[in-house]
């Protein structure tokens, strides 16, 4: 029986499949950051693949931005290697979970410290003090900041919240255009059918600079996003760990040049570096 | 479950029944019209209709809405409603949305359309013929009006499908159902449960009727041969 | 009805002459759209060879993301409809059986999962499995994603395989059971193996439905399949527009060279045994609808037994 042989085998596939999805999880996914580094000697960091300027994965496979900057000196300062470092791509809606199931040591992407994700992770930090910014076109001159949107037409990613504020809180007749992703909005920005994308400013500034000469920032930011690097709750070793190497990045000049090498050609101005709160 | 009443559920899917509705009308006719490409005497107009099937039922319909958006609209400049209205970027949205739903479920249509055609038999467009009408006539007139009746059923499983499909509509931002449950779930993490729970309902109260009502229809309509 | 149709008589001197002139014509209107999507886009600067250059000419993008994305997608795809089989066989056969209550069961479950879109199916399967597995997080998104196409196809499938089982000749079950076959032995050696043969298109276009929905998990789960590449590739290139052309061109390849797959196969199978089996035709069922039965519906044509 020809036929019940391939049934046979995909019945054998499925269960397969389940079996697998009941296998174990990382096995030592419990212990602290800094015995777990001190055992395996290597790191698993979560960044976003996407973000020009911040984190992106580049056509030879390696990885570069801000935050993999970031990511790197502090796995040096834990005494990991540069080449025992796994990234591994976080979505936004991810974040939490894969701290929580310890599947990412620590996390660096862009990662604002608000009180309802305290409630799930602790945040080390912030390494970064971003803003909510505007991008415009480069000749535009008629944008000077968020209360200058009304009849406007702005671009965001959907679900976000610097879009909606700007409704809310600035111009209220600014037409709001939703993507899944930024980069459809960089598209719309260059072809002039949208005159704003809305974001924090580094992001913003890591586009600008992705596109040379094409576009600026307005340059008044109306929020304050603190980025942290976030991991396991109540961490406290570990967080500490973190902190000090950040404070060593600052101390040391190796931050502002890493702004400077990711950001700076957009003319961004680059802020003062921040005062490490979460102790 | 009073979170609930803090989100427009009932408008969300409204958006969603709109878009069904305007997409269903479209692409019905569009469908038609590809559907007597596929089967006219002008060669090149065979060509066209194959060619456009091949492309667009091949795609994913994600590519083709963001299509629209991203080339349709920003890049060649089309826009679908009044450019100055001021709620311009919506109601654009829900156009190149609901032009991108029949773009895709067209070629279903047709498909359907031409399966529909080949049961008419032949002898219904020889005598067409032999009454001395023409390539459009016995198409309009004689064999479409026979071949809609088999393709009832057929055509309900499209609509379903584009029912359910509306929901790609939210990559470029148009506010219909799955845009505001990815919403919910953002913001109320701790009841993903229910917050699927509801959308699951909602979206098997729009489908199931629809689609016992046309199975309903389709056995009323089919002929006996 | 083929090409000469019955639908138009040959064309005479005339005709020939008219058919020419709307030849002309369909392809002057082609050929303007053409050129003003052509001048458009230039315009607006997406032909330039800085944004194509690193598609077309630079093997690392296709090395390092377009394959792998591709490989994803086929992967998910593969084991959707691997799974989706046969547990689509299992309640298409159990939407037939002689008890009441297991027609019930199974029947509401087909229509509930074929009424969901695949999305929210999807979203749903990735937190359940955060939550109540231990799947690791580098296999979720696909278990996610494959899970929900299986929920959604298997209960297509079940369709196809009801109606598949309901277009045999009566003859069959009867021999085998005048043989002495219990029921079960008929369904496992009679009917479903032709079932299954007689419905292999519609299940292989399918699959390009699979293929196609694999697209939907990529942005929200981060999968990383071919869809979601142009996020990644467009970071480093700011060529949004020509990647998600290229990216199309590739799902159109893959899938226009399945459907030819499954074109071919029904003919391989007609002629093999010349006019025993007529299932649905596979366009027709690709997505069926809830609450609908096909299965007294051969080629469209009502079957009036």
């Amino acid at each position: 029986m020809r036929f019940t042989r391939v049934l046979r085998m995909s019945a054998a596939v499925a269960a397969l499949g389940l079996a697998a999805a009941c296998g174990g999880a990382g096995a030592n996914a419990d212990k602290p950051l800094l015995d777990r580094v001190k055992e395996s000697k290597k790191l698993t960091i979560g960044i976003k693949y996407d973000q020009p300027g911040l984190g992106r994965r580049t056509p030879d496979g390696k990885f570069q931005g801000f935050d993999v900057d970031v990511a790197k000196y502090v796995a040096k300062e834990l005494g990991v290697d540069e080449s025992a470092i796994t990234f591994k791509e976080t979505p936004s809606a991810q974040r939490e979970n894969m701290i929580e199931k310890g599947e990412v040591d620590f996390i660096v992407a862009t990662y604002s410290i608000t009180d309802a994700r305290k409630k799930k992770v602790s945040f080390a930090g912030p390494y970064f003090i971003a803003g909510q910014d505007l991008l415009i076109r480069a000749e535009d001159n008629e944008i000077t900041g968020p209360d200058s949107l009304n009849g406007k037409k702005l671009c965001s990613v959907k679900g976000s919240t610097p879009a909606q504020k700007i409704q809310k809180d600035y111009s209220h007749e600014a037409q709001l255009q939703e993507y899944g992703g930024y980069s459809e909005c960089i598209t719309q920005l260059l072809n002039g059918t949208v005159d704003a994308v809305t974001t924090d400013d580094v992001i913003l500034a890591g586009y600008a600079t992705q596109n040379s000469g094409k576009f600026k920032l307005v340059g008044k930011p109306f929020t304050e996003e603190r980025y942290g690097i976030g991991l396991r709750k109540d961490d406290k070793a570990g967080r500490d760990a973190i902190n000090k190497a950040i404070q060593k990045m600052i101390d040391e000049g190796v931050w502002k040049q890493a702004l400077e090498k990711n950001v700076g050609p957009s003319g961004y101005k680059i802020p003062a570096p921040p005062e490490i709160t979460e102790k | 479950m009073d979170f609930l009443s803090r989100y427009d559920l009932l408008g969300a899917f409204w958006v969603t029944v709109q878009l069904t509705v305007f997409s269903a009308i479209g692409s019905l006719v569009w469908g038609t019209v590809l559907a007597a490409m596929r089967v006219s005497p002008v060669p090149l107009m065979r060509s066209f209709g194959t060619a456009y099937i091949n492309l667009v039922r091949n795609t994913p319909l994600t590519l083709v809405i963001i299509g629209a958006s991203l080339g349709l609209y920003s890049t060649l400049g089309v826009a679908l409603v009044e450019r100055e209205s001021p709620t311009f970027i919506e109601d654009n949205n829900f156009w190149l949305a609901v032009l991108g739903l029949v773009v895709y479920t067209a070629t279903f249509v047709c498909e359907s359309i031409r399966s529909g055609i080949n049961t008419v038999p032949a002898g219904q467009a020889e005598a067409a013929r032999a009454l001395g009408l023409g390539f459009g006539q016995t198409l309009g007139i004689v064999v479409l009006p026979q071949a809609f009746r088999s393709v009832v059923a057929p055509l309900a499983s499209v609509l379903i499908a584009l029912t359910k499909n509306t929901t790609v509509a939210a990559a470029i931002g148009v506010a219909e159902a799955a845009g505001l449950m990815k919403e919910m779930i953002e913001n109320e993490s701790d009841k993903i449960l229910v917050v699927f729970g509801v959308f699951a309902v909602g979206f098997v109260l729009l489908t199931l009727p629809t689609g016992l009502l046309l199975g309903w229809v389709a056995k009323k309509m089919a002929v006996k041969r | 009805m083929s090409a000469p149709s019955v639908l138009y008589d040959a064309p005479g001197p005339k005709a020939r002459g008219r058919n020419v002139g709307y030849t002309a014509a369909f392809a002057l209107a082609l050929l303007a759209v053409a050129w003003v999507v052509y001048l458009k886009f230039d315009e607006k600067g997406q032909l330039d060879w800085t944004l194509w250059q690193p598609l077309l000419a630079d093997g690392r993008t296709w090395t390092e993301f377009l394959l792998p994305g591709l490989l994803n997608t086929l992967i998910a795809g593969a084991l959707a409809i691997v799974i989706a089989l046969p547990v689509g066989a299992i309640f298409g056969i159990a939407r037939l059986s002689d008890h009441a209550w297991i027609r019930t069961v199974a029947g509401t479950v087909v229509e509930f999962f074929r009424a969901i879109p695949v999305l929210i199916l999807m979203i749903f399967a990735n937190e359940f499995y955060f939550l109540f597995t231990d799947v690791p997080a580098d296999s979720r998104p696909l278990y996610a994603v494959v899970t929900g196409l299986v929920l959604y196809n298997a209960s297509v499938l079940a369709e196809v395989v009801r109606s598949g089982i309901l277009s045999l000749p009566k003859g069959q079950s009867e021999a085998a059971m005048a043989l002495g076959l219990r029921k079960t032995q008929t369904m496992l050696t009679i009917l479903l193996p032709q079932a299954v043969t007689a419905m292999l298109p519609a299940i292989v276009s399918q699959l390009v439905v699979v293929l196609k929905d694999t697209a939907l998990g990529g942005a929200i789960l981060g999968y990383e399949d071919l869809l979601i590449q142009y996020r990644v590739i467009s970071a480093n290139f700011a060529n949004t527009i020509p990647t998600l052309i290229v990216i199309a061109i590739i799902y159109i390849v893959v899938n226009f060279a399945l459907t030819q797959l499954a074109v071919w196969l029904e003919r391989w199978l007609r002629s093999r045994r010349r006019g025993a089996l007529t299932g649905p035709d596979p366009d027709m069922l690709e997505e069926q609808a809830p609450g609908l039965d096909l299965s007294d519906t051969r080629k469209g044509q009502p079957v009036s037994a």
